[in-house]
């Protein structure tokens, strides 16, 4: 079949160059003790280890599930937080001349101020711990999110707001049978590449002195000159932040059908 | 007592300017129309003298600067469902299937699920979409896209057509075929229709009656009663010299207008 030869294509092709990237890391680093990269396979070795135990039988043995879990709850976390604020705000700033003169002047100024940046203040605000973990997620998906949801609210095209008022749809009912549903492609790509920057920063939220999560592995084993767990934690988020994107495509690939660059 | 029947439509002495850009620009002056039930009227004349204007200001889109613009004797105050208006650009919901696009308007009425139901498949069956029902409009094609809009504003109840150059995107075959449905539409229903086009032989073809305007300032320059029987022939000899009437009507604004 045509489209299953194309499918088997396509997947053999992205394949091919993980695996040649694979070859290389264990050419250059196998057979050499001195190296500072542990080979793959001693990699693969650690990752059974953290995720099963049985092999090295130390500290972070059969621990993988934990800061998996640590991890995924303070990414989701973070980012259903940030839905809930950025979602309202971006409507009322893209809807509301005096809340956007009001707040969007700030929120331009504060926007480029990297995550990372709020490190300290955030230790200082939240405490060592969980919490300024949860506000850096936070603060990294709250931005695309808004700034996506504003986009989309202000951009409806005008002929729509005509046709719906001539149909008898006037007042605040346009904002749920227009606005709404015209922003929501905006707004899912918002929340996809929100949720995107909630796995990148969650390292950097996971540095403020957590004992769990994936960034809190990667930092210790880092001080423990632990190199491959360090690269087990970079592969096990790499895979997490993968599934969950793809999670969120397939939920809008249901809801935005209609929408010719979605469904 | 004197057999009175008020137009459906009353335009008095209308006249429309808007600012741009600091600048006054008049699009319409002293427009006087008069529209009775059941007319289909078709406004033509070169870009700039105001048809749109005119149209605009009939869906309510617009308010006027001067002048009284009356639908059954009250004032037009703002966009509203007995003006169904039919856009160039189809200005369908992108987000909803040709089904709810033409339920849009009676669920906005509060009108019950089945109501809208009946009315539905009634108008969808009308332009002859039944097996696109739950198709998206970007599925479509343009003449479906414009079949699309017209059920939707009848669906409604619309008592008068708007319709801003509706087939002007289309190819010349579907247009024509758009253009046969309508009449059809039009003969049956008891509809009012206020037609935009800049092509001749569509008001001809159309109208029970065409306005001809000019720009600069747009303005009504004068009207046409076409006597033609319907259905039309567009070969008939007496379809051309309206053709040729009309076309040195059209032009010879276009002369005097130069400087």
């Amino acid at each position: 079949m045509k489209t299953g030869w194309s499918r088997l294509r396509s997947l053999l092709l992205a394949l091919a160059f993980p695996l040649v990237l694979l070859a290389i890391w264990h050419i250059t680093t196998v057979g050499r003790p001195g190296s500072l990269i542990p080979p793959p396979a001693e990699v693969w070795l650690e990752l059974r280890d953290l995720a099963f135990g049985g092999i090295y039988d130390d500290a972070y043995s059969r621990t993988l599930h934990i800061h998996l879990l640590a991890s995924v709850s303070r990414v989701y976390g973070g980012f259903a937080l940030a839905l809930l604020v950025a979602l309202p705000l971006g409507m009322l700033i893209g809807r509301v001349a005096l809340v956007r003169q009001l707040i969007d002047p700030t929120i331009q100024l504060l926007r480029p101020v990297p995550v990372t940046a709020w490190l300290p203040l955030a230790m200082i605000i939240f405490g060592l711990g969980p919490r300024s973990a949860f506000f850096l997620v936070f603060l990294g998906a709250f931005y695309p999110i808004l700034v996506n949801t504003i986009f989309g609210v202000r951009s409806v095209e005008p002929r729509l707001f005509e046709a719906a008022a001539m149909l008898g749809c006037r007042g605040s009912a346009q904002f749920f049978r227009v606005v709404l549903p015209a922003a929501l492609p905006s707004i899912f790509t918002g929340m996809r590449l929100g949720l995107g920057f909630a796995w990148v920063v969650i390292v950097v939220g996971e540095m403020t002195g957590v004992q769990t999560g994936l960034g809190a592995i990667i930092m210790e084993a880092r001080q423990l000159s632990r190199t491959e767990i360090v690269i087990c934690g970079m592969i096990v988020i790499g895979i997490t932040g993968f599934l969950s994107d793809q999670l969120v495509m397939l939920i809008g690939r249901r809801l935005l059908a209609w929408s010719p660059s979605h469904g | 007592m004197a057999e009175v029947t008020l137009p459906i439509l009353e335009m008095r002495n209308l006249g429309k300017i808007y600012a741009q850009g600091g600048r006054a620009i008049e699009a319409l002056r002293g427009a006087n129309l008069t529209v009775r039930k059941g007319e289909f009227i078709c406004l033509i004349g070169a870009s700039g003298c105001g048809k749109s204007t005119l149209l605009r200001l009939a869906a309510g889109f617009e308010q006027a600067t001067t002048g009284d613009n009356l639908m059954w004797g009250a004032p037009i105050t703002g966009p509203g469902p007995s003006r169904g208006m039919v856009f160039q650009d189809y200005g369908l919901f992108p987000w909803l299937d040709v089904r709810a696009n033409i339920g849009f308007g009676p669920k906005s009425r509060g009108r019950s699920k089945s109501e809208i139901r009946d009315l539905v498949d009634r108008f969808i069956g009308l332009v002859g979409l039944q097996e696109f029902a739950d198709v998206y409009p970007h599925q479509l094609s343009g003449g479906m896209k414009q079949r699309v809009a017209i059920a939707r504003v009848l669906a409604n109840d619309a008592e008068m057509l708007l319709m801003d150059e509706p087939f002007g995107a289309l190819d010349a075959m579907t247009r024509e075929r758009l253009q046969d449905e309508l009449v059809e539409i039009w003969s049956r229903t008891g509809l009012t229709v206020l037609f935009v086009t800049h092509a001749i032989e569509e008001a001809i073809f159309l109208a029970d009656r065409v306005v001809i305007m000019s720009p600069g300032p747009g303005r009504i320059e004068r009207e046409y009663q076409i006597d033609l029987p319907r259905p039309r022939d567009i070969a008939s000899r007496e379809f051309n010299e309206w053709r040729r009437l009309l076309a040195a009507q059209l032009h010879s604004h276009h002369g005097r207008k130069a400087g």
